[in-house]
């Protein structure tokens, strides 16, 4: 066992929160209660972003898929009634489910397969955990992000741009 | 240090469940959640990848694809809106328009 013991305890701790979270967010008959699971979720791994030592997105988590991604879905949920979802039954099974459900359990398998066979591959980088520490992660995804990834920044300002003319075209009330 | 394969099965655990949840529920907005957990988890992958060989491109991967979640997030609810004014409803197998 390497790494301290608090370190192995927030890991599990929040691994098997996320999980069932994710387990409740499929399960649940009322898309309310998946959505708030599905918030449970995302703060989870926020914290596993966190012991994984890069700040920002564990912040930028909370904030975009936490805040502002399902503040939309409870919104959308509200608008659009969800009463008649209660009554019937959830899932109707079908020769197309089980099969759907087979080959996701292969993928499953094939993940952990590929996980198994093979130490991490690829180059390694410059960015040692001590010369995060001494410039600090966040800054250090600040300098990057306007230097060596500037012209995908600026692409990620348009996309955005882009959504918010497009919502704002489709939900706009007939003429 | 906590070992990588740990934070790439977990990882790979909700992305599976994301994916039964796609096939087997019937409610657009359900669907569209899953496909959220699928893309954070994801999220944990790259990470986990980025941390362990020392390097930041994982983690300005994660970022941009944040951006274009919460882009799609924005259109697909718009859609959603408009096809509960049109349907009645958002189930996925009563939106059958295009269905040869």
């Amino acid at each position: 066992m390497e790494g301290s013991l608090f370190q192995w305890i927030v890991f599990f701790a929040m691994a098997f929160l996320a999980i069932f979270c994710a387990l409740m967010v499929v399960t649940r008959r009322n898309p309310i209660h998946s959505a708030v699971f599905l918030i449970v979720n995302f703060f989870a791994i926020a914290v596993i972003y966190l012991l994984l030592g890069s700040q920002f997105i564990a912040i930028a988590q909370v904030m975009v898929y936490a805040g502002a991604i399902m503040m939309l879905v409870v919104f959308t949920i509200m608008l659009i009634s969800v009463e008649e979802a209660r009554r019937v039954p959830m899932v109707r099974l079908s020769a197309g489910k089980v099969f759907g459900v087979i080959l996701a359990i292969l993928l499953f398998v094939e993940l952990l397969y590929g996980l198994m066979v093979k130490a991490l591959p690829g180059k390694v980088g410059p960015f040692t955990p001590e010369r995060l520490q001494a410039v600090g992660p966040v800054r250090t995804v600040g300098g990057l992000l306007m230097s060596k990834y500037l012209l995908a920044f600026e692409l990620a300002s348009v996309v955005l741009l882009i959504g918010i003319i497009g919502a704002v075209i489709l939900a706009k009330k007939e003429r | 240090m906590i070992p990588p394969a740990l934070y790439l099965a977990l990882s790979a655990v909700i992305f599976t469940i994301g994916v039964i949840g796609v096939l087997l529920r019937r409610d657009a907005i359900v669907i569209f959640m899953c496909i959220e957990m699928m893309l954070s988890a994801v999220g944990i992958t790259l990470i986990a990848a980025s941390r362990y060989l020392h390097s930041m491109d994982g983690v300005i991967f994660v970022f941009l694809a944040m951006t274009v979640a919460a882009a799609e997030a924005a259109v697909g609810l718009a859609i959603f809106v408009l096809l509960h004014r049109i349907y009645k409803g958002v189930k996925v197998d009563e939106i059958n328009l295009m269905k040869w």
